[in-house]
């Protein structure tokens, strides 16, 4: 018998995906909620004002950033919550002791926070089409840069879920890590405003060619070649999924 | 050697802070056995299911399940395996029903409900199906592991202190299904402080202490054999012995029990001390007894021989 799975990592998968939709209100209209609130401030605080350098009104240009943005963070949250309750409630013996290989449980993982973060984006957007006109000038830029995203974020979710020991561990590294990294990568403005110290720290921030990269896909305009750049997005998050699956294969932190 | 349901040869783990848990364990199961696997807190038990089930990493040693390497052929090994784990694990987001087809389409088998709603019955959860898993008594939940643990009908079962927390009425009915499933054919490796209970049911003992086999026998063998007989002599209840008369008679492996001490008789194949040398020898120290009783020694007396216990009980004497 070949040690292959799929019933298994189809199921983990749906334990994941259902387990996120179980509670609903939490990840996905919460988040959906906040990001509409971020852009009825700034709706009234910029008004029609257009963003220098790029030919765009700011709300048009702020909604994909947001967009992207709730898709990275739920795509982690979705992976480091999994592992962590896991950890805690001590159920994350059974991933181990289930017949999948680390590839398999890592695939089911990452594919169920790649569904969250989609669910996330079509919730806000359909919410925003009604109030705003949101251009779509690349659907497949948008789908590949919203999959690498939510892709590297899951796998990032799981490396910190791995680490992690308890609830706190998770927060800090959002709080440290996802939170100043995302705002830092442009959503709220067009990275080429920064001073040129920051505009050198964002040129290594995957962050930024993400969110950036995405937004042109609707915008169609940005501050890199969204199709030059794709292949350093999908090269970050064959890396994260790789380390993913080397590291549940050592059972670092996991089995003691 | 082709009907061991599992061998373990040499097994050690040494944890990351340096503690020795196991320190080159062999263990043969039979195919179709009911094995005792017994050893004092800390002996091992669960280190060595636990590296079974592949939730610890071994530090050396082989194992192999139905004759096929547990550390290379994982995910044949595993569909063939059920652990019930010491520790309770349950799912905060769903209900028992849920759990339990979940747990076996991660073993790759698609949910069988007929044999999902026999295990609830059996095991007491089928009023509690389709609660939430957070509102289980420790006990459900416990329940909840074992069914977890057969859902996939594995050939082999192991049970990690399946009872803890358990009533007596439930644990019967635990005991007589696991009965039943070993009838059947299934394997099992139990672990237990119920040593009366394991007496009955299991026909293979393995005694482990300090993460070394002690003793590894047919429980008739143990019992016929290294079970000695010893005598009780009562006294009362304020019964206590001093350390000069626990020197005196130690030759008898003195041990307070219940208001008495009881003294070991030579059994058959053990070193002899006859009915009268030892009365003899412990009168002329504790005066004329209220009470005496020859005794067949148990498991649990066995047990606490076999391991350290008897070591610091008689020191605490
Ligand atoms: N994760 C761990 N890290 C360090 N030491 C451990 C760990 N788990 C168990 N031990 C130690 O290993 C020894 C064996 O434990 P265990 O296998 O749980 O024994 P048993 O199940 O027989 O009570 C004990 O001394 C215990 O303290
Ligand atoms: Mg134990």
């Amino acid at each position: 018998m070949r040690p292959l799975n799929p019933y298994g990592t189809w199921t983990l998968f749906l334990r994941e995906t259902r387990r996120f939709l179980k509670v609903h209100m939490q990840t996905i209209v919460a988040p959906a909620l906040t990001a509409l609130l971020y852009v009825l401030i700034f709706r009234y605080a910029m008004g029609a004002r257009s963003v220098p350098g790029l030919d765009v009104d700011y709300l048009t240009f702020l909604i994909p950033g947001l967009v992207m943005m709730s898709m990275l963070q739920n795509a982690f949250a979705n992976t480091s919550s999994s592992i962590i309750v896991g950890k805690v409630m001590n159920v994350h013996i059974y991933l181990l002791m289930a017949p999948l290989s680390a590839m398999e449980i890592i695939l089911a993982l990452v594919a169920s926070a790649v569904v969250r973060a989609f669910i996330v984006a079509v919730a806000i957007l359909a919410a925003l089409w009604v109030f705003v006109d949101i251009p779509l000038s690349s659907v497949s830029l948008i789908m590949l840069y919203g999959l690498c995203g939510s892709m590297l974020m899951g796998g990032l979710g799981i490396i910190a879920g791995i680490w992690a020991e308890k609830f706190d561990d998770i927060a800090l590294i959002n709080n440290f890590v996802i939170m100043p990294l995302t705002f830092l990568s442009g959503v709220f403005y067009s990275v080429a405003q920064l001073p040129p110290f920051w505009q050198q720290i964002n040129r290594y921030n995957p962050f930024f060619y993400l969110i950036d990269g995405f937004r042109h896909g609707f915008v169609g305009v940005g501050d890199t070649d969204p199709h030059a750049s794709i292949g350093l997005v999908a090269g970050a998050t064959t890396i994260c999924i790789l380390a993913c699956w080397q590291l549940w294969r050592t059972g670092w932190r996991m089995k003691p | 050697m082709n009907d061991s349901a599992l061998q373990v040869q040499g097994l050690r783990k040494v944890y990351a802070n340096g503690k020795t848990a196991l320190d080159g364990v062999d263990l043969q199961v039979s195919k179709g056995a009911f094995h005792a696997l017994l050893g004092p807190n800390g002996a091992g038990k669960s280190t060595l299911i636990n590296i079974l089930a592949d939730i610890v990493r071994p530090t050396s040693g082989l194992a192999k399940m139905f004759g096929r390497d547990v550390f290379h052929e994982r995910a044949w090994c595993k569909r063939h395996l059920g652990v019930v784990p010491q520790e309770v694990a349950f799912d905060p987001f769903f209900s028992p029903v849920e759990v339990l087809r979940i747990t076996s389409g991660l073993f790759g088998r698609k949910p069988d409900d007929a044999w999902i709603n026999e295990l609830l019955d059996r095991l007491g959860l089928a009023e509690h199906a389709h609660k939430n898993t957070r509102q289980l008594s420790g006990g459900m939940r416990r329940r909840l592991l074992v069914a977890q643990a057969l859902v996939h009908r594995p050939s082999l079962v192991v049970l990690d202190e399946p009872t803890a927390g358990v009533d007596v009425e439930l644990r019967r009915s635990l005991w007589a299904f696991m009965r039943e499933l070993n009838r059947s054919g299934t394997t099992i490796l139990l672990t237990t402080h119920y040593l009366e209970e394991a007496e009955q049911l299991c026909d293979h003992v393995t005694i482990i202490d300090g993460g070394r086999v002690v003793a590894d026998q047919s429980m008739r063998e143990l019992m016929e054999v290294v079970a000695g007989r010893y005598l009780y002599l009562g006294y009362g209840d304020d019964f206590e012995l001093s350390e000069a008369d626990a020197r005196a008679l130690s030759a008898f492996r003195p041990r307070v029990m219940s208001g008495g001490i009881c003294l070991r008789l030579g059994g058959q194949g053990s070193e002899g001390h006859g009915f009268h040398q030892v009365y003899e020898a412990a009168v002329s120290r504790l005066g004329i007894p209220r009470k005496v009783e020859i005794r067949q020694e148990d498991l649990e007396d066995v047990f606490i021989r076999l391991t350290g216990r008897a070591r610091h009980e008689r020191s605490r004497a």
